[in-house]
């Protein structure tokens, strides 16, 4: 079980009241009518699958409904760091 | 939208609540709470009371809006706790923290569409104020046994080092969602959703079994 730092709360709680909700950082293109199918594919269905560092959104469900992101070890299942939304991650892979 | 509209947004209100004439029912209006009062013991290490009809206002505002913040205060006649997870309670008004930009007002029934008004009349900008006293009970859970009963259920620290008198939080109680406040040293106030009110209710029947449950009508 993780035990998460909600940065809106200010403390940790158990992953019970969470919900991963994938990947972090996917930037919609800026002018979809004018991106290629792969572009737009790439937006819509892919996901990285890392072995190491992962940005993910996470989202406090059961507490303040709040969602931010956290950089997580995908081996190790270490969380590095938790940050707000809109801030950028510290801890990136090499 | 091209343009932004500065103009003063009416919004329509109206009384969703009956007055006194009516007699209302709380979610544990079939558990018939009286009668189990009158003929269960008067002793226990667990005490439970509903808080009954009480009016709760959810309001939502910008927290680093000074005039938003000031409108509230003066609307309810106390400051929002802007702190993560804490509360304050002034006369009959409470409110409790739920995100940053969230808190839960409570009041008793018959005072809800007042402050709900006041709030209305008060606050502008990009604000929310909605009258959930229909959808949600409070219990209120006391004795020297309620910490016990808690950590059967919860799965928050309810140490006192942790979990300070007047601090909130929304988290999840016997699997359903709760705002767990801590009103006393040994005293605790459960909002909870009506649909799992009867739920909650047997819930701490049982697991307050063991030191003995005291029913306050």
């Amino acid at each position: 079980m993780f035990y998460i730092y909600c940065p809106y709360c200010g403390e940790h709680r158990e992953e019970e009241e969470f919900h991963n909700q994938g990947q972090a950082h996917i930037e919609r293109p800026a002018d979809p009518d004018s991106c290629s199918d792969e572009e737009w594919g790439n937006y819509m269905f892919f996901r990285k699958n890392p072995r190491g560092l992962h940005h993910e959104i996470w989202v406090h469900a059961a507490g303040c409904r709040k969602f931010f992101n956290v950089t997580r070890h995908t081996v190790t299942y270490e969380i590095k760091e938790v940050y707000k939304m809109g801030e950028q991650p510290k801890v990136v892979a090499e | 939208m091209s343009e932004v509209n500065n103009e003063a947004v009416t919004v329509s209100v109206m009384n969703q609540l009956p007055d006194a004439s009516i007699q209302g029912e709380s979610p544990l209006f079939h558990a018939d709470l009286a009668s189990v009062a009158k003929k269960g013991p008067k002793t226990g290490g667990v005490t439970f009371k509903e808080e009954a009809l009480m009016g709760q206002i959810t309001l939502r505002l910008n927290a680093e809006n000074a005039d938003q913040l000031s409108a509230a205060e003066k609307a309810l006649g106390v400051a929002l706790p802007t702190q993560p997870l804490t509360s304050v309670v002034e006369g009959d008004v409470s409110v409790r923290w739920i995100s940053p930009d969230e808190w839960l007002v409570v009041v008793p029934g018959l005072k809800a569409f007042e402050v709900e008004t006041a709030l209305h009349a008060e606050l502008s900008g990009h604000y929310q104020v909605v009258n959930i006293s229909g959808g949600w009970t409070i219990y209120k859970l006391s004795g020297a046994n309620v910490v016990d009963v808690l950590k059967k259920s919860t799965i928050v620290d309810v140490h006192p080092s942790k979990f300070p008198v007047g601090k909130v939080v929304t988290t999840t109680f016997a699997k359903s969602g709760a705002i767990i406040r801590r009103s006393g040293e040994s005293e605790f106030e459960l909002v909870v959703r009506r649909s799992f009110a009867d739920y909650l209710w047997l819930w701490i029947q049982d697991a307050s079994r063991e030191y003995g449950l005291v029913v306050q009508a």
